[in-house]
């Protein structure tokens, strides 16, 4: 219930700021105060994909622009009313944002500083395209003929009304976004985006809706900036000011929370206006610029950022595990699958990397039900394997056949969908996410599909069965190595998989603690799902596996019931050469 | 369809600017590329270097050359003290990116400030002679510009190449924790790398104040087209660089002359985007 109430108490807001002209407040109040909105709307919309993803964009400006002249050119020269033009500067700027995402996005590892000068290029050559197209032709475009719907009887006031409406709609946005599945999964993206998309997160689509949201908000803004400044051109309109300032707001204020960016538009806003003129101004620039470095230094997640850590200090004095301990129960076995049916099973699978045979044609079956141990030299393609089945590399030739369905052309995080989670061999945990937050992002877009409520149900039941309840709230960097690999694992187990591929789980373990995981891996089984067993410890790997495939060159070399298999030849020979043999 | 004669000046003042562009990038890419510190300052540092140049060559009279003796070294000098700061405060590759554009609006505003908004023209005797080569004539500054360009993108990838310190600073930047291990002093060697780049602004700074009209907006005007050089030579390759530079240029007077003016952005900014999808991996 507690979010009726906030969603309440900011429509109030909303509606107070709205109705502001009705006291007739002098002129200057109103226009500083739409341009406090229209910077929170360009910063709140900025941040939506931007502050939540970790994909930085500098091409903010591209978007706003778009919406600018896609007012100014439809309510001057087609007479289209304002209110219609602004709809169409908003789907004009979504639609650039798709499109340019659409191609940008497909891009594997892209990292965070290229997407944000190739959309800081894409501006440049927006810019170019309409400053000498008939869009705008050079001179500029002038809006002074334009007049929005009587909201007020002042064109002023209804400017600035429009202005508090796309600043709430964005807040309200940013909102709804954060605590959504897009923002989880957009939050997971931020840290390990590999990883988020083999946990099931459609990291793909969703980058792609966040920056249609984003580039939409930002075009309705730039279209309702159009009639508030009355006349546009490309160098204003385009200035790299427009990104730069809404990256300087957002971290300012925090970028991982929707309400950060509105602080720094604020506050950066009201200090622009505080020194306007001559030598002033040049002061004030000066003076944001020495902000904008003491913020990063200092306090590199902004306000908002601050707040929260210190938030969660405070909160984190009363464990939360009581409460998770609260919902102890036991999943029953799935049933009504055939005990022994084949699995998984890849037909002949090939993938090269520039000449190196990394897969050189590996055919294997995993039954229902089975521990099946993986085994050979490092370099054998052990992990190629994984890393093909779960779907974060592309098979050359060959198939892989998961309960009837061909994994090979399909995306991470649909394997994740059909039920096969993995975990990885030095442990990926989402940094930022706490441990509690990290399994139940698995538990939401893994094969269980849950809710928010019943994901983090899910997520505190894992946490139990490796024994991490008590961390829950902890951040991964507070876990040794030994709770990392736990934490992997109950990450694996909350997508409620089929199929979980542990990658040397192991490794890195002292003796007792192999022993617990052991167990652990038993208890897995004994509840139902079937494991792919990478492993060089040699002795766990007896101890629990029901078949056994030695991989050596990307080749199976050896397959059978496990103590026939360690005993051949060819087997001895890889592992300890030749001479030994 | 242009001339012979107005193609071929084109083609020579492309190969000019892209001199300079190549200039301006090579410091740029030895800190990306080296230190992994994307350094929107040095833009900045560059028309820091011009307005002084103007200062000391134009108002107060000094000869062009004792003014680059004083800038150059003054200019390594504040490299450092910026790779300092950096390293004081550990900035990683994007938080750089951001602290140097909060140095850049402050060194702009110093500039305002200190030299005023209004355009300021370094006004020598040696910066207008022009040789006629055939139906062409060549700027003999902009020559110079070139070949200073040209010579310290070679020098950079000599001492990169060949030299001890170059080699260690090569290890680094693949991996420094390995390097350390083999008794390479990063941090020492990230001061000197700083220096020797904001030394680069420095030198760009001066041929900028020679040949061009100084005003503290143009900070930015050539900010996208020079990470498009840097990003196509590849980061830390200083041959890579002037070349790309070249290509840019080249591509960017050519677009002048045969279409319109106003279309030249187009064009390096289309090569940037294709290099970064088509090839993101070179970077």
């Amino acid at each position: 219930m507690r979010w009726q109430y906030r969603a309440a108490a900011f429509v109030c807001v909303a509606a107070v700021f709205a109705a502001l002209p009705a006291f007739r407040p002098p002129a200057f109040v109103e226009s500083f105060l739409y341009l406090v909105f229209f910077w929170v709307a360009l910063a709140t919309s900025w941040n939506v994909l931007s502050g939540y993803s970790g994909y930085f964009s500098f091409g903010h400006g591209a978007f706003y622009g778009t919406g600018t002249y896609a007012t100014a050119v439809l309510a001057t020269r087609y007479e289209i009313p304002f209110v219609w033009t602004l709809l169409a500067a908003g789907l004009m700027a979504a639609l650039l944002g798709v499109v340019i995402g659409a191609v940008v996005f497909r891009v594997r590892r892209l990292r965070g500083e290229l997407f944000a000068l190739l959309t800081l290029a894409v501006t440049y050559v927006v810019a170019t395209i309409v400053l000498n197209t008939r869009i705008d032709g050079g001179p500029g475009v002038f809006l002074s003929g334009v007049s929005p719907p009587k909201l007020y009887p002042n064109a002023g006031s209804t400017i600035y009304v429009f202005g508090v409406g796309i600043a709430f709609a964005s807040l309200a946005t940013a909102w709804a976004v954060q605590y959504s599945r897009l923002g989880r999964g957009l939050f997971a993206i931020h840290d390990d985006e590999d990883v988020a998309e083999v946990l099931g997160v459609p990291t793909f689509r969703f980058k792609l809706a966040a920056l249609a949201l984003s580039s939409f908000l930002a075009g309705v803004a730039g279209g309702i900036h159009a009639l508030f400044v009355t006349y546009v051109t490309v160098s204003e309109t385009f200035a790299v000011t427009v990104p730069v300032f809404v990256i300087l707001m957002s971290v300012l204020g925090g970028a991982r929370h929707w309400l950060g960016p509105a602080i720094g538009a604020a506050f950066i806003t009201a200090l622009s206006y505080a020194f306007v003129s001559g030598e002033s101004a040049v002061a004030s620039r000066a003076l944001i610029g020495l902000i904008l470095i003491l913020v990063i230094l200092f306090l590199p997640h902004g306000v908002m950022g601050f707040a929260a850590s210190r938030w969660r200090l405070f909160r984190q004095r009363p464990p939360e595990s009581d409460r998770v301990a609260a919902t102890p129960q036991e999943r029953p076995a799935a049933p009504g699958r055939a005990a022994g049916a084949v699995l998984l099973s890849c037909d002949n699978v090939r993938l090269g990397f520039r000449g190196v045979q990394a897969l050189a044609g590996v055919s294997l079956e995993v039954r229902e039900g089975e521990i099946l141990g993986l085994v050979g030299p490092n370099g054998s393609g052990k992990s190629t394997l994984v890393n093909a089945i779960s779907g974060y590399y592309r098979p050359d030739f060959g198939r892989i056949l998961f309960a009837g369905e061909d994994l090979v052309k399909k995306d991470a995080h649909r394997i994740a969908r059909l039920g096969v989670a993995r975990t990885y061999q030095i442990p990926r945990p989402f940094l930022r996410l706490s441990i509690l937050e990290n399994v139940a992002l698995a538990a939401t877009f893994g094969a269980a599909a849950l809710d928010r409520k019943a994901a983090h149900r899910e997520a505190g039941h894992w946490l139990r069965f490796v024994g991490l309840a008590e961390r829950s709230p902890a951040l991964p960097s507070e876990l040794n190595l030994h709770q990392r690999k736990f934490l992997e694992l109950a990450r694996a187990l909350a997508c409620r998989p089929r199929l979980v591929l542990l990658d040397e789980v192991l490794s890195g373990l002292t003796p007792a603690e192999i022993t617990s995981a052991v167990a652990l891996v038993r208890e897995i089984r004994r509840r139902g799902t079937t494991i792919v067993f990478i492993e060089h410890n040699m002795r766990a790997v007896l101890e629990l596996v029901d078949s056994l495939v030695v991989l050596n060159y990307g080749e199976v070399i050896a397959q059978g019931l496990p103590r026939e298999v360690v005993r051949q030849q060819d087997v001895v020979t890889a592992y300890l050469g030749a001479a030994h043999a | 369809m242009p001339s012979a004669t107005l193609l071929g000046q084109s083609l020579l003042s492309g190969i000019f600017i892209g001199g300079l562009y190549g200039l301006l990038g090579l410091g740029l890419s030895l800190s990306w590329g080296y230190l992994r510190l994307i350094n929107l300052a040095h833009f900045a540092l560059a028309f820091l270097g011009a307005y002084l140049t103007y200062q000391l060559a134009g108002v107060a009279g000094m000869h062009i050359l004792l003014a680059v003796l004083i800038i150059v070294p003054a200019f390594f000098v504040l490299g450092v003290a910026m790779q300092w700061l950096f390293t004081r405060f550990s900035v990683g590759e994007f938080a750089s990116l951001l602290v140097s554009f909060g140095m850049t609006v402050i060194i702009e505003s110093a500039i305002q400030w200190l030299w005023t908004a209004d355009m300021r023209k370094l006004q020598l005797e040696q910066g207008t002679v022009s040789l006629q080569v055939g139906t062409l004539f060549v700027p003999v500054t902009e020559a110079l510009m070139f070949a200073v360009a040209a010579a310290l993108s070679v020098a950079t990838w000599a001492w990169l190449r060949f030299t001890y310190v170059g080699k260690a600073m090569r290890a680094s930047a693949e991996n420094p924790e390995i390097a350390a291990a083999f008794g390479v002093d990063h941090r020492r060697l990230a001061l000197l790398l700083s220096g020797v780049a904001a030394a680069y602004a420095g030198v760009a700074g001066t041929f900028v104040a020679v040949i061009y009209t100084l005003s503290p907006a143009q900070i930015f005007a050539w900010m996208g087209v020079v990470f498009a050089v840097v990003i196509l030579g590849g980061l830390g390759n200083p041959l890579g660089v002037l070349v790309a530079g070249l290509v840019i240029g080249v591509s960017e007077s050519m677009t002048m002359a045969v279409i319109a003016p106003t279309w030249a952005p187009l064009v390096s900014f289309t090569l940037l985007i294709l290099v970064l999808v088509l090839r993101p991996d070179r970077i």
